[in-house]
C-alpha cells in the first residue's frame, strides 16, 4: 500500500495525469487550463508536460467545449472538460443533454462518448452570484449521464482515473471549497471501491447521513461532535447509478434518515433518496427521511451564506427531529 | 501528425496595433487628425474627461485596497481602461441604455452610479446595488456574453417604441467566443437594432491571449455579420469618445449596429484572486504603461495651457476625498439580514418560500432562547 498525502485539487492533478499518462487518447480541455493550469490548479504543469493537443486552452464558449468534446470522442479520443465554475455549465446545457445524453441510445449502442465533465460545484467559498451553484439535479435528471462527486483527495485521485476508463459520459462533481483539505491518498487503484458504489464513510448504529461531494466532510464532522448518537455517514459517491444497496442496508440499520446537500431541497437530489428508503424501507423507519440543504431561492449573497449552506448545527437539528417521531 | 498542423501559427490578431486604429490623442498627448472621426472638446471638457478618468482610477484603487484587507471579497480592476470606459459612457444620451459585464466602474461612474453600490456585489451583501431603470446602466452580467442578447432585445424595443434612443453593451475579448455574442450579432444585423456591441480588448481574457479566441482582429468580425465594425486606441479618451458618438448617431437615425473594438490592455489582475505573473510577462505591461489613458490627456492639458498645477493638484485631492469617503461607506454597508435571502424572489407572496423562511427565523430563534 502507497500513499501520499495531498490536497484535493493536487490528487485531482495526480490522477489526471496517471489517466494521462495511461492512454496517450485522453485530452484535457477548458478555459485557463493550459498555461495557468486551471484556476484552481487541477490541471497545473499538465500542458508543459503533454504538449497544448493534449491539453487544450480553449475559446470562451462552453457549449463549444462540450461540443467538440463529443466530436472528438466520436474520433476515439477521451475528452476531460474542465467547467470553469458550477454557474457556467449551462450555456453547454444542450450539448450535455440533448447530444452527449443520448448518443449511444440513438446510435443503436453503436456509439460510444467517453466524455467527462469536471465541474468544481458549491458554495461556501465567499464568491460573487454564479459561482457556488449546486445543480447536480439537472444532471442526474437526465437519463444517459453517470453523475458523481467526490469529497475527499483519495476519492478524487481515483475516481477521476476511473470516470476517464468509464465509457459512458461522466459529469464529475469537484467539491470547491475542499479543494485545498489534505488528506493521505491511496495510490493503488486495485483497493478502490468501484465509481458507482457509495461507502460508509463513518459507521453508526442510530441515524444514517446521507451526503455526497462537500458536505460529506460538514456531515462527518457532525457525527462527531454529537455525544449522545451514534451517526453513520453514507458518502453517495455516486449520484447516478445510485448504489441503493448501500444506502438501505445503512437505513435498514439505523432506521432514522437524513439527508444533506447544498442544493436547494425542494426537486433536489435528496427528495429522490427520501422517496427511495420511503419505499423500500418503510418497515424500518423510526421516522421520516428527512432533508437539510440549500433554500427554493437563487443563491444568496456571499455574506448570507452561511445561512444557506447546512451547517453542523443544521444537521444536528434534523437528526433532532427525526426522534420526535 | 495532423494535431501539429492544427496548432501551427494562427495568423496575427494584431497584438500590434494596424494603420486602421482610430486615435485622436497620441501616447505623447498630440492631436491628431483622423478622416472620419474628431471631436471638438473645449477646455472645461477635455479637464472634465481627465476629472472622471483620475477619480475612476482612485475608486478603482480604493476597491484593491478594500480587497487586501479583506472588505471585499473579490475586484475586478479596471486599471488600463479607463479611457475606453470614460469615452464611451460620456458619449451616451441620458436615455441610453448602457449593459455592461463586470468590469464597467467607469461606465456606472459616467450613468451617475454611487460608487458604494458598485462594492455591494464584491463586499457579498446583495447581487447589485442600484436601480437600473433610475440610471439606464442594467445590472452587471458575470455569466460572459449573456447580456449581449438583453442588449440587443432592449434595442428592439426601443426600435419599436419609435425613439431616439440606443443601446450600448460591454463584453471583453473573450466574450466574443460565446455563442450568444454571436447570436447578438446576428440578431441585432437581422433586426438592425439601433446598439452598440463595445468590445474592450484588454488583450487577455483571465489567462488566454486573444490568440485562443480569434485569427483576425475582432473589429472585423462584424463584416461577417453585416454590420461596421472599428477598431479604436482604447487608451485614447477623444477617439473612444468620438467612435462611440458615431455609432450611436448611426443606431440613432436607424442604420443599425456597430462593433466598436476597443484596443486596451488589462493592466492588472483579472481579479484580485488571478496571479498573472503565471501568464503573461512583464515586459508586455511596462510596453502598454507607456500608452496610459490618463497620462496622455495630462500631457495635452499642460502642452495646450488648458490646466496648470493648481488643477491637478485639486483633482488630485478631489479623487483623494471620494476615495476615502467610498472606504468609509463601503465599511459602514450593513450586512443584510438572513431573512433578505428569501426577499424579491417572485413578484408576490410565494407560500412554499414564505414558510422556508418563518421556520429558518424559528431555527434562529431556537439559539437565542438556549443563550438566555
Ligand atoms: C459563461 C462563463 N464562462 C466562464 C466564466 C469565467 N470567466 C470569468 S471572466 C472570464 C474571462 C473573460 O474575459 P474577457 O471576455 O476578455 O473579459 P475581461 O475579463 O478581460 O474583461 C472567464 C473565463 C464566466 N464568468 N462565464
Ligand atoms: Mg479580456
Amino acid at each position: 500500500m502507497s500513499t501520499e498525502t495531498l490536497s484535493l485539487s493536487r490528487a485531482m492533478n495526480e490522477g489526471l495525469r496517471k489517466a494521462m499518462e495511461n492512454d496517450p487518447k485522453v485530452v484535457v480541455m477548458g478555459e485557463d487550463v493550459g498555461k495557468l493550469g486551471g484556476v484552481f490548479r487541477v490541471t497545473d504543469g499538465l500542458q508543459k508536460d503533454f504538449g497544448e493537443a493534449r491539453v487544450i486552452d480553449t475559446p470562451l464558449a462552453e457549449s463549444g467545449i462540450v461540443g467538440t468534446a463529443i466530436g472528438l470522442a466520436l474520433r476515439g479520443y477521451r475528452p476531460v472538460c474542465e467547467i470553469q465554475f458550477d454557474g457556467f455549465v449551462f450555456p453547454a446545457f444542450n450539448q450535455i443533454t440533448t447530444q452527449l445524453a443520448k448518443m449511444r441510445m440513438r446510435s443503436l449502442g453503436t456509439l460510444e462518448l467517453p466524455v467527462v465533465i469536471r465541474i468544481p460545484f458549491g458554495g461556501g467559498i465567499g464568491a460573487v452570484e454564479h459561482h457556488s451553484e449546486s445543480p447536480e439535479a439537472y444532471f442526474t435528471h437526465t437519463g444517459g449521464l453517470r453523475v458523481v462527486a467526490c469529497s475527499n483527495p483519495s476519492d478524487a485521485y481515483t475516481m477521476i482515473q476511473q470516470a476517464i476508463t468509464c465509457p459512458d459520459p461522466v459529469i464529475f462533481f469537484e467539491p470547491k471549497r475542499r479543494y485545498w483539505d489534505k488528506a493521505p491518498v491511496e495510490l493503488d487503484l486495485a483497493n478502490a471501491a468501484p465509481l458507482d458504489r457509495a461507502v460508509v464513510a463513518r459507521e453508526g448504529t442510530d441515524v444514517t447521513l446521507l451526503a455526497y461531494g462537500p458536505m460529506v466532510k460538514t456531515c462527518l464532522e457532525a457525527a462527531q461532535a454529537d455525544e449522545e448518537r451514534s451517526i453513520e455517514v453514507v458518502d453517495i459517491r455516486s449520484l447516478n447509478p445510485l448504489d441503493e444497496a448501500t444506502v438501505l442496508e445503512s437505513v435498514r440499520r439505523t432506521g432514522r434518515c437524513v439527508v444533506v446537500h447544498e442544493a436547494p431541497v425542494f426537486s433536489g437530489y435528496g427528495a429522490e433518496l427520501a422517496a427511495r428508503i420511503t419505499e423500500k424501507c418503510f418497515y424500518h423507519l423510526e421516522s421520516p427521511v428527512l432533508r437539510v440543504g440549500g433554500f427554493s431561492t437563487p443563491y444568496p449573497p456571499s455574506r448570507l451564506e452561511d445561512h444557506y449552506l447546512p451547517d453542523l448545527d443544521r444537521v444536528l437539528d434534523a437528526v433532532d427531529r427525526t426522534y420526535e417521531w | 501528425m495532423t494535431i501539429d498542423a492544427a496548432h501551427g501559427a494562427p495568423p496575427s490578431t494584431g497584438a500590434q496595433p494596424p494603420p486602421e486604429l482610430v486615435q485622436l490623442l497620441t501616447p505623447e498627448g498630440e492631436r491628431v487628425e483622423h478622416p472620419d472621426y474628431d471631436v471638438d472638446l473645449t477646455a472645461e471638457e477635455i479637464k472634465s474627461l481627465y476629472r472622471d478618468l483620475v477619480i475612476v482610477r482612485r475608486l478603482d484603487n480604493e476597491a484593491l485596497a478594500l480587497t487586501r484587507q479583506g472588505e471585499l471579497g473579490v475586484w475586478a480592476s479596471l486599471l488600463g481602461q479607463e479611457a475606453a470606459q470614460i469615452g464611451s459612457g460620456r458619449a451616451l444620451a441620458a436615455n441610453d441604455m448602457a449593459f455592461p459585464s463586470y468590469r464597467e466602474h467607469g461606465v456606472a461612474w459616467c450613468r451617475d452610479v454611487d460608487p458604494v453600490k458598485v462594492l455591494g456585489l464584491f463586499r457579498g451583501v446583495n447581487h447589485s446595488g442600484w436601480d437600473p431603470r433610475e440610471h439606464n446602466f442594467h445590472l452587471y452580467t458575470i455569466v460572459i456574453g449573456s447580456q449581449t442578447l438583453h442588449a440587443t432585445g432592449y434595442a428592439m424595443g426601443i426600435q419599436r417604441d419609435g425613439t431616439e434612443d440606443a443601446a450600448i453593451v460591454y463584453f471583453g475579448d473573450g466574450a466574443t467566443s460565446e455563442g450568444d455574442v454571436n447570436e447578438a450579432f446576428v440578431w441585432s444585423a437581422a433586426q438592425n437594432a439601433p446598439i452598440v456591441f463595445f468590445c474592450q480588448n484588454n488583450q487577455w481574457a483571465i489567462s488566454e491571449p486573444l490568440e485562443r479566441q480569434s485569427r483576425i482582429p475582432l473589429y472585423r468580425r462584424a463584416e461577417g455579420f453585416g454590420f461596421p465594425g472599428i477598431r479604436v486606441d482604447g487608451n485614447d479618451v477623444f477617439a473612444v469618445l468620438a467612435v462611440t458618438k458615431k455609432a450611436l448617431d448611426n443606431a440613432r437615425s436607424g442604420q443599425g449596429p456597430t462593433l466598436i473594438e476597443a484596443f486596451t490592455y488589462r493592466m492588472g489582475a483579472h481579479t484580485t484572486t488571478d496571479d498573472p505573473t503565471r501568464y503573461r510577462l512583464q515586459a508586455e505591461l511596462e510596453a502598454w504603461k507607456l500608452k496610459d489613458p490618463i497620462e496622455r490627456v495630462k500631457a495635452y492639458l499642460v502642452k495646450n495651457q488648458m490646466a496648470d498645477r493648481e488643477f491637478f493638484e485639486a483633482i488630485d485631492e478631489e479623487a483623494k476625498k471620494i476615495g476615502s469617503d467610498l472606504r468609509k461607506r463601503c465599511l459602514e454597508l450593513p450586512d443584510p439580514e438572513a431573512t433578505a435571502i428569501w426577499e424579491n424572489v417572485y413578484a408576490t407572496e410565494h407560500a412554499p418560500l414564505a414558510g422556508e423562511r418563518d421556520q429558518f427565523r424559528s431555527y434562529l430563534g431556537s439559539f437565542e432562547e438556549v443563550n438566555r
